[in-house]
């Protein structure tokens, strides 16, 4: 889009990163490269990329933490460790961190890293509102969790049945700051979801066409896609419970005619396609795990594809087998059934998939692919016992007691974790430029995943002998005693397996020192993102890359002869951008996301305590948009025709902030067009598709 | 400064010719990122009030017999009117871009400014319904109906709150010559978003006040 | 579950669509058409109207019900097809607006039915 006065393969364009600020900005944009304030007003995809990953790291070991509790409580019949009011503190808490706070940010650390990578684009479509999605998650699972200091946790469960979750049943703050905290947590999904989505389809690379991406970018676009149409659902139903306990309202009053399956139909509308959420990004993990270290290309790629998103059209069709023992009566249970019986099929065709793709394949156990090749046995020990549940029968004995605990956790902490885990380590060197040790890889993999079983493989059999959900306690001749040891014991083998990981990145960053840089493509592998170098310079590729067939970067290196084998035709480093390009335009980073997101908590603070802070944290809100909409523009090209529309969005945002009546609509603010059309204007000259050579 | 239709960047250089930003920039579908984004939110929103208008039908239907109910407060012609009102603001939304894409600024202003006016006459209308409602005696916590109701139409009204705002502020970007034909996808996007109000209380009209109660 | 297949062409289309869309971009509706179309509008509003008071005398509550769907649909078409301009626009735009309405249709519709709010 700039000139064609520049050498053919130079990137044009730009102006230097740091440019003087003249007339129209009323404040300047941060500079700076290093620091703690490049990170904190960053916007490059893969600094926010990583900030979600360490958070959920963090929080991580916090709900770690309060599993241990929980196991602690119940090693032992009768146990004291925690109050029955702490114990449902903590176990609500505890699924509440894990979904929403630990896997799902994680997911999104591996969207936005990888997305722009795998599509070959140069940042995401709104750079800005990313980092905003950033900040505004971590300013919902903060607030979440000062519950603890200011009067108890939410203790409703972290699906929050109302009326249960009501002010008669839960008169503690606590599921204020549920409502309110998930609240936040949602807007941050939300406009994550329009981000990336927006990127997927206007930013991808010449030639990469949808079927040319990678089954990861595939998964991540189908799971922002299920955001996208899911969280207003929850927005709502949190709403509805907010205005309950806050304002009055009738809708989960019973004793007004209400229903409690009101509050059950509207999460689980949320909730079922949010299990897909879940566990559709760890697939894609797997997917582009398991054919490199099985060195064949991945078995059935349309096969792949389109499961995947069979899971994510059926996953709206299911969500009332939460319901089957709540009284919905036989037709309704008879139809979802049905429904949740065929969800089972594209789910199958994914695990077949996989061992295809290892069929016959050149196998190499790293840790990397011993964490995917255990998550597709934990998941698929999860998928059985899920598909046990479709028999209604069989559900009504099983729901609420243990057998439902370890079906969850075997697809959750089996399937979504273990992948995730498989993708640190495989993308570590991407993201670092150094490996993680393999030897302590390979003993903390084996050590969580025994501790995985020992805790949750028992529960089944606890289950099925009736023990149920969220007992605080059971007694001596219950005969629950010998298996709730063996779990409290693998809970803290697992919790053994999780500090290695975490000792195993200290030890590997000191032995990474002096060591040689792992180079661009350690493992041989097949996507665009290893076609850069490690760690990724800010501006991605120094080049725009033409793709030309799936797995473009392999082809670059390999030659498949008509013969049939395989012979190297090219080294990766001599194939691989070396990040030496310079002066290449790439937004500036900005102050007004992270405060456009301090505004949050304050408002959500001023629900439940007064509204003078609802007050305070409206007027930040609207100071930080305000901000927003007069920073100098980001396109140096840009002057003087787009810098004022921003305006429009601070209105609405800050009408949004003002109560809760329009945060739906603060949510959808950022698609409208102000916010994002000077960052458009900048993501496009950033982006590779803009900067096209002849 | 009223026509200044293309500010001249501060530093003209040759090569800046070749480079005022096109129309649509170029992406991978041709469309705007802004556009793309838009309707994707929008396609979110149907979700939103479609579970708003679910939950007021489901408390409607659970209001308990005797309970101060629609057909106690219902004043359908007044609504017709403000419905009606809303309806044109549409039109005359449509009429602003069109003259905003002819490069007609003033038209653009008047047509901008009759539509926040319409929509604004639309606001104090449901405002002055609100007050009678609870003036007969429904108010938010009354019952189960006035719950709903007036969750569904207060964010109703909050959507059409923040579609004036940028009505305004986009009346304003024209005062200070900085829209032109060219950024009119401004003006567009704000339009959608408009148009989206709108047809919610086309939804709204007819099931929460027009049907049989 | 049968749209599945097609979605991924919807979003493959959209390119040569969009291509196409750019070439008639002034071949927008006219002014006219718009104040033809806001006429229609308005009429239709009438005619919902009208059913109301008509309601009070006599036809029955199901001939309401399937009347005021119908006009409400036309109006919600006209609006998004003219002033929205969908269709004109992008066939992306259409499908991911006509994926939301259709996903809310389908789970809410669902919900009330099992809920058994339609009296039978």
């Amino acid at each position: 889009m700039t000139t064609t006065s520049e050498p053919p393969l130079q990137l044009t364009a730009g102006e230097q990163l740091v440019r003087p600020s003249t007339s129209l900005g009323v404040f300047s944009r941060p500079t700076g490269e290093t620091g703690w304030k490049s990170w904190l007003f960053t916007v490059d995809h893969k600094r926010i990329g990583i900030m979600y990953g360490a958070a959920a790291l963090l929080f991580l070991v916090i709900g770690g933490i309060e599993a241990l509790l929980l196991r602690l409580q119940l090693a032992v019949p009768g146990g004291n460790v925690l109050s029955e009011d702490a114990y449902n503190q903590v176990f609500t808490m505890h699924g509440v961190t894990m979904v929403f706070l630990v896997i799902m940010p994680m997911a999104a650390a591996f969207a936005n890293y990888l997305l722009p990578l795998q599509i070959g684009a140069r940042d995401v479509a709104f750079p800005r509102l990313n980092a905003f999605s950033l900040w505004c998650f971590l300013a919902g699972g903060i607030f979440l969790n000062t519950s603890w200091f200011l009067g108890g946790a939410p203790d409703g469960g972290w699906f929050g049945y109302a009326p249960n979750s009501g002010l008669v049943y839960s008169p503690s703050h606590g599921m204020d700051f549920y409502a309110l905290g998930l609240q936040i947590a949602g807007i941050a999904s939300l406009v994550s979801a329009i981000n990336l989505i927006t990127t997927v389809l206007n930013m991808r690379a010449p030639g990469m066409s949808l079927f040319r991406m990678p089954v990861l970018s595939w998964m991540l676009l189908v799971v922002q896609f299920l955001l996208l149409f899911a969280i207003p659902v929850i927005t709502v139903a949190l709403f509805l419970l907010s205005f309950d306990r806050l304002f009055g309202a009738n809708f989960f009053n019973v004793e007004a005619g209400a229903d409690p399956l009101l509050w059950q139909h509207l999460f689980w509308i949320f909730g079922h396609p949010e299990v897909y959420i879940l566990i559709l990004p760890a697939f894609g993990i797997m997917s582009e795990v398991i054919p490199v270290f099985s060195r064949k290309p991945i078995f059935g790629y349309p096969f792949m594809v389109f499961s995947g998103i069979a899971i994510g059209f059926m996953g709206w069709g299911v969500w009332a087998h939460h319901m089957f023992t709540s009284g919905i009566g036989p037709v309704s249970v008879a139809v979802f059934s049905l429904s949740t019986m065929f969800i089972a099929v594209p789910t199958g065709v994914k695990i077949l998939n996989w061992l295809a793709t290892m069929w016959g394949g050149r196998l190499r156990f790293n840790t990397a692919m011993l964490y995917s090749v255990g998550a597709v046995a934990m998941f698929t020990i999860g998928g059985l016992s899920g598909v046990t549940h479709a028999i209604s029968p069989a559900d009504t004995q099983q729901t609420d007691t243990y057998y439902i605990v370890a079906h969850f956790h075997y697809v959750i902490f089996g399937g979504s974790l273990m992948g995730m885990l498989s993708g640190f380590y495989f993308w570590w060197p991407k993201a670092f430029g150094y490996k993680l040790n393999e030897k302590l890889g390979k003993i903390g993999f084996w050590i969580l995943l025994i501790g995985f079983n020992l805790t949750f493989g028992p529960m089944h059999i606890l289950g099925l002998q009736g023990m149920s959900r969220r007992i605080h306690s059971y007694a001596a001749d219950s005969g629950f005693n010998l298996w709730n040891m063996v779990a409290s014991i693998g809970a803290f083998v697992i919790a053994a397996g999780v500090l290695l990981f975490f000792w195993n990145i200290g030890v590997s960053r000191r032995r990474a020192r002096g060591s040689p840089p792992v180079g661009p493509d350690p493992w041989d592998a097949r996507g665009l993102e290893w076609m850069t170098a490690s760690p990724v310079p800010t501006h991605n590729f120094d080049r725009d890359i033409t793709v030309t067939r799936q797995d473009e970067f392999w082809h670059r290196k390999w030659r498949i002869g008509t013969d049939g084998k395989v012979t190297r035709i090219a080294r990766a480093e001599d194939v691989a951008h070396d990040g030496s390009a310079t002066g290449v335009h790439l937004p500036s980073p900005s102050y007004w996301p992270v405060v456009v997101a301090l505004g949050l908590p304050l408002v959500a603070y001023g629900l439940i305590y007064n509204l003078w802070i609802t007050g305070i944290g409206a007027l930040v809100i609207l100071g930080g948009l305000y901000g927003w909409v007069f920073e100098p523009p980001d396109d140096p090209e840009d002057h003087g025709h787009d810098d004022h529309h921003e305006a429009d969005p601070s209105g609405e945002a800050g009408n949004g902030a003002n109560g809760g009546g329009a945060s739906g609509n603060g949510e959808g603010e950022p698609a409208d067009g102000d916010g994002a059309r000077q960052l458009a204007a900048a993501g496009t000259s950033g982006g590779p598709v803009a900067e096209a050579q002849p | 400064m009223t026509d200044v239709a293309d500010p001249t960047p501060a530093v003209t250089t040759p090569t800046d010719a070749g480079h005022a930003p096109p129309a649509h920039p170029p992406t991978t579908t041709g469309l705007t990122h802004n556009k793309v984004a838009m309707w994707l939110f929008l396609g979110s929103e149907c979700l939103l009030f479609g579970a708003l208008i679910a939950v007021y039908m489901f408390a409607k239907s659970r209001l308990p017999a005797g309970e101060i109910g629609p057909n106690d407060v219902f004043d359908i012609p007044f609504t017709s009117v403000s419905s009606f009102v809303l309806l044109m603001s549409s039109l005359t939304m449509v009429l602003a871009l069109s003259a905003l894409n002819r490069g007609e600024e003033r038209n653009f202003r008047i047509w901008i400014v009759a539509t926040a006016l319409l929509g604004g006459t639309f606001i104090a209308g449901q405002v002055y319904e609100f007050t009678v409602f609870v003036d007969l005696g429904l108010g938010y916590t009354t019952n189960i109906f006035g719950s709903a109701f007036f969750t569904l139409t207060g964010f109703h009204g909050a959507h059409v709150t923040i579609g004036i705002v940028m009505l305004m502020s986009a009346l304003v970007a024209s005062l200070r010559g900085r829209l032109s034909p060219r950024n009119a996808e401004t003006v567009e996007l704000i339009g959608l978003y408009w148009h989206f109000v709108d047809i919610v209380w086309i939804l709204i009209f007819t099931i929460i006040y027009l049907f049989p109660q | 579950m049968t749209q599945t297949p097609s979605a991924p062409e919807a979003l493959e289309e959209a390119a040569p669509d969009a291509a196409a869309d750019h070439g008639d971009e002034h071949e927008h509706p006219s002014d006219r058409q718009y104040v033809k179309i806001a006429l229609i509008l308005g009429a239709l509003t009438a005619l919902e109207v009208f059913t109301y008071f008509e309601s009070v005398h006599n036809l029955g509550d199901a001939a309401i019900y399937v009347v005021l769907i119908v006009l409400m649909i036309l109006k919600f078409i006209y609006v998004v097809a003219w002033f929205m301009h969908l269709k004109f626009d992008s066939v992306l735009f259409r499908r991911v607006f006509v994926a939301g309405i259709v996903l809310a249709l389908g789970v809410y519709l669902v919900m009330l039915t099992a809920f058994r709010i339609w009296g039978v």
